[in-house]
């Protein structure tokens, strides 16, 4: 719509502005209270924010400088080039996804049964489901590079650390998601087998895996996904996979490897992000988000 | 098992023909599928060096860690044992403070950086696909570098402290926001658009009384859920120097003061959790309010 047919649009509706006025007075009249309330969350929303730029000093003055040294940096990393390491990289990516999808996998199976017994409808005992949901709760807390602290101390430096601990964290978030999405399943297949003279376990097995498996799966991809991601970084610790010689030459300043390896993960999730959308959409039919 | 009254013949024969075919045509695809998943996992585990028997060797030594780390507290005077536990609290509860303020403003950053940037990456509002693509393509980078490596990078630059954990988290959090927040955008009820649209409105007021008020709700709710993630993240930035509990953890780890792990670690599990919970009542009240509208 060009620009001088909006004006004249905006000038028609302005000028019967004092009839609607008298004609929709709700719509005109201002809410006192509630903008009060929200004048009010604001304030404090922007006074808790300053009072953290005092306390972390984040003068305009520091963030300028540094801005500066990120655009020297910028200009570093052109053009991005893997100066001669690009089968080491490669071979490091290969590791990260695989951590990445044997972490997902393990954390999957194992979160399985345990999400049936944190779901209300399968377990109705409220103590087995407090206690299962709290446990799950502490797992998903930590995050997974202190998993991976963790893992080091048990089975040694090296990328099967970091696998355990992703498989660790996701047990936890699988445990809690699956058990959220076994709850919300519909009730009447069960209800249907039972009726026919099902076992409790049948209802499990023909009433709600059905149901659920499509929804568990989909969230399983999405887990690949985004633990493409955290395993890109848990060489931080020295757990494997790509994470080591990012670290390795950021502290060096060696940017245009760093780009280079940067562009990988871009490339490489972007792929992963490709395939799963297409396998999430053939699991759940084209209505999957 | 009651008695049941069984089927007439040819129904049951009918049933199970049915049965026999819905349940033939799917073990084939089942088992390729499976296969696909074995080989993937088999060749994960080669890149992944998985040790099975290393695994089964050491797994005595993560008991063991955990038997190590466990809180020295006897049954004899248990107070004063868990104020020994506890010798600096009043050092972590700040530490804690600062993570949770650099959670505070890493969201706040990121969710407004984001905010502004999903109305110019949602194809409902932006016609042109030039800026659209350059906006989702922004967005995808900042979601795509983990956090942790921004942190590296802007500690190079800002040196130490809870600035670089800020702008890492905001960074980061602004391409996870972005993308939710547009495909929210994507997903509004066009109509309030047209009207306002029609009667000759700005690009800026349509954002605001058209699409603002349908998408406030869901936004609000994302930006806790991203919340609660960043505060975990924020524990552990202190790995690279970026401000907050991490670095205390790190050294507690490295140095083997047992004791000081398991009381940092129970402080973040219990803060986490307390915001896990917190956040939750929070977002229910929120969609809560808009199913009720």
């Amino acid at each position: 719509m060009s620009a001088a047919r909006s004006e004249t649009l905006r000038a028609e509706a302005r000028a019967d502005l004092a009839r609607l006025r008298a004609r929709y007075p709700a719509q005109f009249r201002t809410d006192r209270a509630a903008r009060l309330r929200v004048v009010v969350i604001v304030c404090a929303v922007i006074g808790l924010a300053g009072f953290g730029a005092w306390q972390f000093e984040m003068s305009p003055a520091r963030i300028f400088n540094g801005l500066g040294r990120l655009g020297t940096f910028a200009v570093l990393m052109l053009p991005p080039s893997p100066e001669g390491q690009f089968w080491t990289f490669l071979h490091a990516l290969g590791e990260t996804l695989g951590i990445a999808f044997l972490g997902t996998l393990t954390a999957a199976i194992l979160a399985f049964p345990v999400a049936l017994l944190a779901a209300r409808n399968v377990v109705p005992n409220p103590f087995a489901h407090f206690a299962v949901r709290r446990g799950l709760d502490v797992m998903r807390s930590v995050d997974v590079l202190i998993w991976a602290l963790i893992w080091i101390n048990v089975v040694g430096l090296g990328p099967f650390a970091g696998m355990l601990a992703i498989a660790c964290s996701d047990f936890g978030a699988f445990g809690k998601l699956f058990s959220e999405a076994i709850e919300t399943c519909d009730r009447k297949p069960g209800e249907g087998v039972v009726a026919s003279g099902g076992s409790a376990l049948h209802r499990i097995r023909f009433g709600l895996i059905p149901g659920v498996l499509p929804v568990l799966a989909s969230q399983v991809l999405y887990f690949f996904e985004s633990n493409t991601r955290s395993a890109t970084i848990i060489g931080i610790v020295g757990a494997g996979g790509i994470g080591q010689y990012l670290t390795e030459l950021i502290r060096v300043l060696e940017l245009k490897q760093v780009a280079f390896l940067v562009l990988m993960i871009l490339a490489t999730v972007a792929a992963i992000d490709w395939v799963s959308t297409r396998l999430r959409r053939a699991i759940i039919g084209p209505a999957a988000r | 098992m009651r008695g049941l009254t069984p089927l007439p013949p040819e129904r049951e024969a009918a049933l199970s023909g049915l049965y026999a075919a819905a349940s033939g045509a799917a073990p084939g695809r089942t088992l390729a599928s499976f296969a696909v998943v074995a080989v993937l996992a088999l060749l994960a585990g080669l890149a992944a060096e998985v040790r099975p028997l290393v695994f089964a060797e050491n797994i005595g030594k993560f008991t063991a860690y955990l038997a190590q780390i466990w809180p020295p507290v006897g049954l004899e005077h248990p107070l004063e044992d868990v104020r020994a536990w506890y010798w600096g609290l009043p050092k972590w509860l700040a530490l804690l403070g600062e993570t949770v303020l650099i959670a505070y403003l890493g969201t706040l950053l990121g969710g407004l950086a984001g905010f502004t940037l999903s109305f110019v990456a949602a194809a409902n509002l932006v016609r042109s696909p030039v800026v659209r693509f350059v906006a989702k393509r922004f967005l995808e980078v900042c979601r795509t570098i983990p956090d942790v490596v921004f942190a590296l990078l802007f500690v190079i630059a800002f040196g130490l402290g809870p600035m670089v954990g800020v702008l890492a988290l905001a960074v980061h959090t602004t391409g996870a926001l972005g993308k939710l927040f547009s495909e929210v955008v994507e997903n509004i009820d066009m109509r309030p658009v047209e009207g306002l649209s029609a009667s000759g409105a700005s690009w800026i007021e349509t954002v605001r009384f058209a699409v603002l008020p349908q998408v406030l709700s869901n936004f609000a709710s994302y930006a806790l859920l991203r919340f609660e993630i960043n505060v975990r993240g924020a524990a552990v930035l202190g790995f690279v120097g970026a401000g907050g509990i991490g670095q205390e953890f790190l050294a507690a780890i490295r140095n083997f003061y047992y004791a000081d792990v398991s009381a940092i670690l129970g402080l973040i599990i219990l803060t986490v959790i307390c915001i896990d919970l917190a956040t939750e009542q929070v977002r229910h009240r929120l969609t809560g309010s808009e199913e009720a509208r």
